[in-house]
């Protein structure tokens, strides 16, 4: 947890700013094409900073009554009514995470417009920008686990259902997009 | 790297029965044998030989762990493919592409990698002679330059994924370029020097300080067996 946020996570919010500033002086100055060689830092690092941000928020102390399925009664209903059983969605949602080749995040999303629940899985850092709502992420690069597990990746994805925070995941559920990346804005 | 018909070693197979992790749908087509599988390469040095700069505990992991789940999976891929071509199912086989790209890349990378890395002490680190040195002066100017551009390389990963020296066929140069996750180097290109950007490859040792990483593994990069793959290239 250190590493990933002290480490990690800062490295993406260190990164984003100078690319989001060398961006904005090439564009004041009309260098589109600087400010464009700027776009992949700007996605890479800006989806890595919003995926974490997210990340943090939806996780918790296991022994919290926020890590408990039943904070989250509406997203429940939803969620066995799209999966059949919250044990059925969690085993779509392993297998998910485990099908990802390589870096990246899984998430459960509210989707823009029909409102379905849904899992995607994300590579690298793209990031639930465009439309659909993120309820809750998890972290599979290596770094998200490997100190502990090693590349027992399995028993990460299995433990990691001990910390979710589903209060946060119904909150995100139920409020509107604006507020579900609020904490983005707070830590301009 | 290995490729032996009639051959599953021991260890490969006891893995093979054992692995039930795989990705859905992914059954051993248990009757049939299939000729040619794929088996974990032996090290050529110890686990502990690369260290200080790459340490044990990662070597061992990286191949025994790793390395060998790719094993699994690209025979597990190629036996589900056989399967479906067999019954005439095409559509399916062509599904299994992704597994077979990543398992299979998996396989043949890293079977690479640990050819191309040597203990500090023999053959590992140092510079190449002959006509590997000629070919780095003349396609990139210097060593000094060869080794900044594989390291801007290294640093520019966004996710998983390698640097490769590599040979241009049709223009006979040398190039630097990178693969995501475990694509592999094909087609125009021939591998000649590979180097892991996956986490796995550094974090227990490094952790997010990749950089010192990407430094430290040229002093076990053996330059040999990167010259005897530009003389087949």
């Amino acid at each position: 947890m250190e590493l990933h946020h002290l480490k990690h996570h800062q490295t993406y919010i260190t990164n984003l700013n100078k690319a989001l500033e060398v961006s904005a002086d090439a564009t004041a100055e009309g260098r589109l094409h600087d400010a464009a060689a700027q776009l992949s830092a700007i996605r890479f690092n800006g989806g890595g900073h919003i995926n974490h941000s997210l990340f943090w928020e939806n996780l918790s102390p296991a022994s919290s009554p926020d890590a408990k399925p039943s904070a989250a009664p509406k997203l429940q209903a939803a969620i066995t009514s799209t999966w059949g059983s919250l044990d059925k969605f969690r085993s779509a949602f392993a297998a998910a995470l485990l099908g990802i080749q390589g870096s990246g995040w899984g998430w459960l999303v509210k989707e823009a417009g029909t409102g379905q629940l849904r899992i995607v899985t994300l590579a690298n850092q793209e990031a639930v920008v465009v439309g659909d709502i993120p309820l809750f992420g998890v972290d599979m690069w290596e770094h998200a686990y490997y100190l502990q597990y090693l590349n027992g990746k399995v028993a990460y994805v299995d433990n990691i259902w001990n910390v979710i925070n589903w209060k946060t995941a119904e909150a995100r559920y139920t409020e509107t997009r604006e507020d579900v990346f609020k904490v983005l804005k707070a830590n301009i | 790297m290995a490729a032996s018909v009639l051959r599953i070693a021991p260890s490969a197979r006891a893995a093979l029965r054992a692995s039930s992790a795989k990705p859905a749908g992914a059954a051993l087509a248990s009757a049939a044998f299939v000729r040619g599988k794929a088996t974990l390469p032996d090290l050529p040095y110890d686990y502990g030989a690369l260290e200080p700069h790459i340490s044990g505990k990662i070597m061992e992991l990286h191949h025994k762990n790793h390395h060998q789940t790719y094993v699994n999976g690209l025979n597990s891929a190629l036996a589900e493919i056989e399967e479906a071509a067999s019954k005439g199912n095409q559509s399916k086989a062509a599904t299994l592409a992704p597994l077979l790209n990543f398992h299979g890349g998996g396989h043949i990378n890293h079977s690479l990698f640990w050819e191309n890395l040597a203990p500090a002490n023999k053959d590992g680190g140092g510079e190449p002679e002959g006509a590997l040195k000629s070919a780095i002066a003349r396609d990139f100017g210097s060593f000094a330059t060869l080794q900044s551009q594989v390291n801007a390389a290294l640093a520019g990963i966004q996710g998983s994924g390698w640097a490769w020296l590599v040979k241009d066929k049709a223009a006979g140069t040398l190039q630097v370029v990178t693969r995501a996750n475990q694509d592999p180097v094909s087609g125009n290109y021939v591998p000649l020097m590979g180097i892991d950007a996956w986490e796995h490859a550094y974090y227990l040792q490094y952790q997010n300080r990749k950089a010192e990483y990407f430094s430290a593994i040229w002093n076990v990069i053996n330059w040999k067996a990167v010259a005897g793959r530009l003389e087949k290239a």
